[in-house]
């Protein structure tokens, strides 16, 4: 062998003494080499964050401990040094991303301190020099107007412009191997592009080791050399990054590279019907900001303007778009949880203009579907009674053996087991809670439901499942989906139609075919060429 | 099931000792001076007479029932009348043979006396027994502690939940009625409304409670105002749930916790406020004594300290027990971080 690896993680366990029986990791090993990429691969649970964590061992000791193994960086052994020695090989020699820059930037210092201070920490600079050596770090990261944004505060930047941050807060020392946990997840696709382009062009031009961890199959292909997958808490399987994903050999790793969603949507048939289901014409909402000022006019915010939308019997209408484009207005001024102005017709009824009593008799025809599967079920209710909640408002009349009958089936289309009923909503994972949620908005067999972000709190695999039910649902039921996702593949796989709309206006709208294989705009061509469909 | 949640938080409560010692000792003092009538009372519990029975606590008896000579109720504590009972049957006393009111005629020093044996904690300065005062005060105190508590919480968490979950005007209304509201001094209003017209029990508890009420708002507000986002209360609106449903079925059960920790803080400031307004005497004595007027009494007669200091460990022991217990709650009430670890 040649020179021996910088990071060399040998059977290495996490546990955690509140469930001592569980290993959260166990025995995994791996190596880094100088200046290479190694990705690490998995699901959430899977045990990739805790394994990173524990090689700068910023696991919540002492109810976290390794029952077995050894990290050695650059032969020194990490479990056994100092907190003295830990802090000068963190950061100094080893950088770390965390997955989300709204949190691990503090909020009360401006950036041009944060980054200095690193430098001042590790190197003993003064804040002159380090102040010189940040605005460099910051024009390397890519940060627009570095110079005059040393003054900022982290609530001032954007969440890619923080990442940026962050990463130069990590490479300030020139660290030997850096570690990335998840840091693109909570980014636009656009921004995700840029961000990591910065991650790989650095540790090139640094020549620093990476490793990075995410559930990413695609960005993983992107950027890493070699690639670790790891499934409860073990590593199932090890190669090149070429070799492992175009010819996975372990059914674990074939199951996840099949999980990405791909192909078309099947073609609707065309139908003779010439009203759609939802017609939404001119829709714009609005939002007032009070001003600063006693006698200053409050400023409004337009967070939508001009919509118009329709969607079909039996079709899905996929909606993309970057955070912050009005997507989840939309959603929600749909459903009538948002004040706006414009008309909206639902089955021949004009919706923007009944009163709440009235459209209350129609919600049932009109369900909405919400991101996240742990805020949306009420955690003092039993999956049954949520499930159930529907069918006690809006079909009063039925007895208790049709309403067993009905929760029953609703279960069964979601793939819940039936047992599930008695439990509460924290007994579940994600996965199954975002399927107590379809089943709460079918149970009383909807015309319309708006999905929004439906997929984007779960894991590859989950995400599959949730969408071919979804898929299935619509073929028996006929039910029209109004799916709104960042995601592309999903979008793709899913919708019949496509609306991609930016800052509140739709950019580009036609069928998913030609909206994805020959986008007119320049932005929608930007769009998927940061999803990597191009 | 249900119980998961809320036998966790009672093993939590378990776990703090004082809180648990705190709450045996209400309890048990509660329960004695909620029986008071059959401990400190001056009519035997049951007479046993001519073979019938006979209960005197609950049923007034004619003294010529027991053969004696007046049309008049009958004085249990007449040595004459009690050898008439004894002579063809018997009776059962309670343990103090005084009423909180029952003046002790027979002393033999003056008015306040001492501790003695037939006084045990001795008498105030109208010869009443100060151990049935004590036991029918502290039931009162506690008593009315409660009324207001109850009576506010529910008005409190009424308007409260109100402001928080339709906010705009309605909120903003109410917050500037309840800020002109709260600027009344509410110790002169009692004392000009006593000035006025007598004050009965319920006339005092709803004035009482009609400012402590303010207390709560702000936390059940706050709260509402918080879960009014949450995704499950949008999902039980697209629903097309009531409004007021929605707060009684979603919101009311997941935000109990930050108000419910407040409540035995609250009985704590009412009893307090009882006690206050009673020692400054601006309370007209209508039945039961309070904590409050045995203070008074121990103020007005410094040379019989066993009166102040029975008042002052009666009202101190009772309100450490509750701050105790109310601790008690707000501590397994608290969420607890599970990251509670060292990082090196």
């Amino acid at each position: 062998m040649k020179t021996p690896p910088l990071l060399s993680v040998k059977n290495l366990s996490v546990a955690f003494k509140s469930e001592k029986q569980h290993r959260a990791v166990s025995g995994v090993s791996f190596n880094v080499n100088q200046g290479e990429c190694v990705a690490i691969v998995g699901e959430s649970g899977s045990g990739k964050s805790l394994t990173a964590l524990s090689v700068i061992r910023l696991l919540p000791y002492p109810d976290a401990f390794h029952p077995t193994g050894k990290v050695l960086f650059d032969g020194i052994d990490l479990g056994t040094a100092s907190g003295h020695e830990l802090r000068s090989i963190r950061n100094k020699r080893i950088g770390f991303i965390f997955q989300d820059p709204l949190t691990s930037l503090n909020p009360l210092h401006t950036i041009g301190k944060q980054v200095a201070e690193v430098l001042m920490l590790h190197q003993g600079m003064n804040i002159k020099q380090a102040l010189s050596q940040t605005l460099e770090l910051l024009t390397h990261v890519r940060l627009r107007d570095a110079r005059n944004r040393l003054d900022a505060y982290p609530h001032e930047l954007s969440g890619g412009e923080r990442q940026r941050v962050m990463i130069a807060i990590a490479i300030a020392n020139k660290p030997d191997l850096l570690i990335a946990d998840e840091p693109t997840t909570s980014l636009d696709v656009t921004v995700q592009a840029q961000v990591l382009d910065i991650l790989v062009g650095l540790q090139k031009k640094f020549k620093m080791a990476l490793l990075i961890i995410s559930h990413d199959l695609t960005l993983v292909e992107q950027v890493a050399d070699r690639v670790l997958v790891m499934h409860q808490g073990k590593i199932v399987e090890e190669g090149g990054v070429f070799s492992v994903l175009n010819n996975p050999k372990k059914e674990y790793t074939k199951a996840l590279i099949n999980a990405v969603p791909k192909g078309f949507a099947k073609k609707l048939k065309s139908t003779d019907e010439k009203e759609p289901l939802l017609n939404v014409k001119h829709l714009s909402v609005t939002f007032k900001r009070e001003s600063k000022g006693v006698f200053k006019k409050d400023r409004n915010f337009s967070a939508l303007s001009n919509i118009s939308l329709s969607i079909g019997k039996g079709e899905t209408l996929g909606l993309v778009g970057e955070s912050g484009s009005g997507k989840s207005t939309l959603a929600f001024s749909i459903v009538k949880l948002l004040k706006y102005q414009g008309d909206v017709v639902f089955c021949g009824h004009k919706i923007s203009e009944m009163s709440r009593r009235k459209f209350r008799e129609i919600r049932p025809d009109l369900q909405l579907v919400f991101q996240d599967p742990y805020s949306s079920l009420n955690p003092k209710f039993t999956i049954e009674e949520i499930v159930s909640e529907g069918l006690t408002i809006h079909d009063k009349k039925l007895d208790d053996r049709a309403r067993a009958r009905k929760i029953e089936e609703a279960f069964l289309a979601v793939h819940l087991p039936k047992d599930v009923g008695k439990r509460f909503p924290h007994e579940l994972s994600g996965g199954q809670r975002q399927r107590v949620a379809i089943a709460r908005a079918i149970i009383l067999k909807p015309k319309l439901i708006v999905l929004d972000e439906p997929t984007s709190a779960l894991d590859l695999s989950i995400q599959k499942d949730m969408l071919d039910i979804l898929i299935t649902l619509q073929k028996e039921y006929g039910t029209s989906y109004l799916f709104i996702s960042h995601d592309l593949r999903v979008i793709k796989a899913i919708s019949h139609r496509v609306i991609v709309m930016h800052k509140g206006r739709i950019i580009e709208t036609g069928d998913a075919r030609d909206v994805f294989l020959r986008p007119k705009k320049q932005y929608t061509k930007e769009l998927m060429k940061a999803a990597f469909l191009t | 099931m249900k119980s998961v949640f809320t036998r966790e938080k009672i093993d939590k409560f378990r776990s703090k000792k004082r809180s648990v010692w705190a709450l045996y000792f209400l309890m048990v003092t509660f329960g004695i001076s909620l029986c008071a009538e059959f401990i400190a009372n001056d009519t035997p519990i049951y007479i046993r007479y001519n073979s019938k029975h006979y209960f005197p606590t609950f049923k007034k008896y004619m003294e010529t029932e027991f053969g004696g000579t007046f049309e008049s109720e009958t004085n249990y504590r007449d040595r004459y009348v009690q050898e008439l009972i004894e002579k063809r049957g018997w009776m059962l006393w309670p343990p103090i043979r005084y009423s909180y009111n029952t003046i002790n005629y027979d002393l033999k020093v003056p008015v306040p006396s001492a501790p003695s044996q037939e006084n045990w904690l001795g008498t105030d300065d109208q010869g009443r027994d100060l151990l049935a005062r004590l036991i029918y005060a502290y039931r009162f105190s506690i008593v009315f502690g409660l009324s207001v508590m109850l009576l506010s919480v529910c008005f409190g968490f009424f308007i409260g939940a109100l402001q928080g979950y339709f906010g705009g005007y309605i909120d903003v209304f109410l917050q500037r009625f309840t800020e002109v509201w709260a600027g009344l001094p509410l110790i002169f209003l009692l004392i000009t409304v006593s000035a006025l017209v007598r004050l009965g029990f319920l006339p005092l508890v709803i004035i009482i409670a009609s400012f402590k009420w303010m207390l709560v708002v702000p936390i059940v507000r706050a709260e509402f105002l918080r879960a009014r986002n949450f995704d499950y209360v949008k999902a039980a609106k697209v629903m097309g749930l009531p409004s007021l449903k929605i707060i009684y079925k979603h919101i009311l059960p997941n935000i109990l916790s930050a108000p419910l920790t407040l409540i035995p803080f609250l009985l704590i400031t009412s009893i307090t406020l009882l006690a206050t307004i009673d020692f400054l005497g601006f309370i007209p004595p209508f039945g039961p004594p309070s904590l409050g007027e045995i203070l008074n009494q121990g103020k007005n007669n410094l040379y019989a300290p066993w009166i102040g200091i029975t008042g002052f460990l009666a009202l101190t022991s009772l309100l450490t027990a509750l701050i105790f217990v109310g601790e008690g709650i707000r501590d397994s009430f608290r969420v607890q971080s599970h990251m509670d670890g060292e990082v090196l």
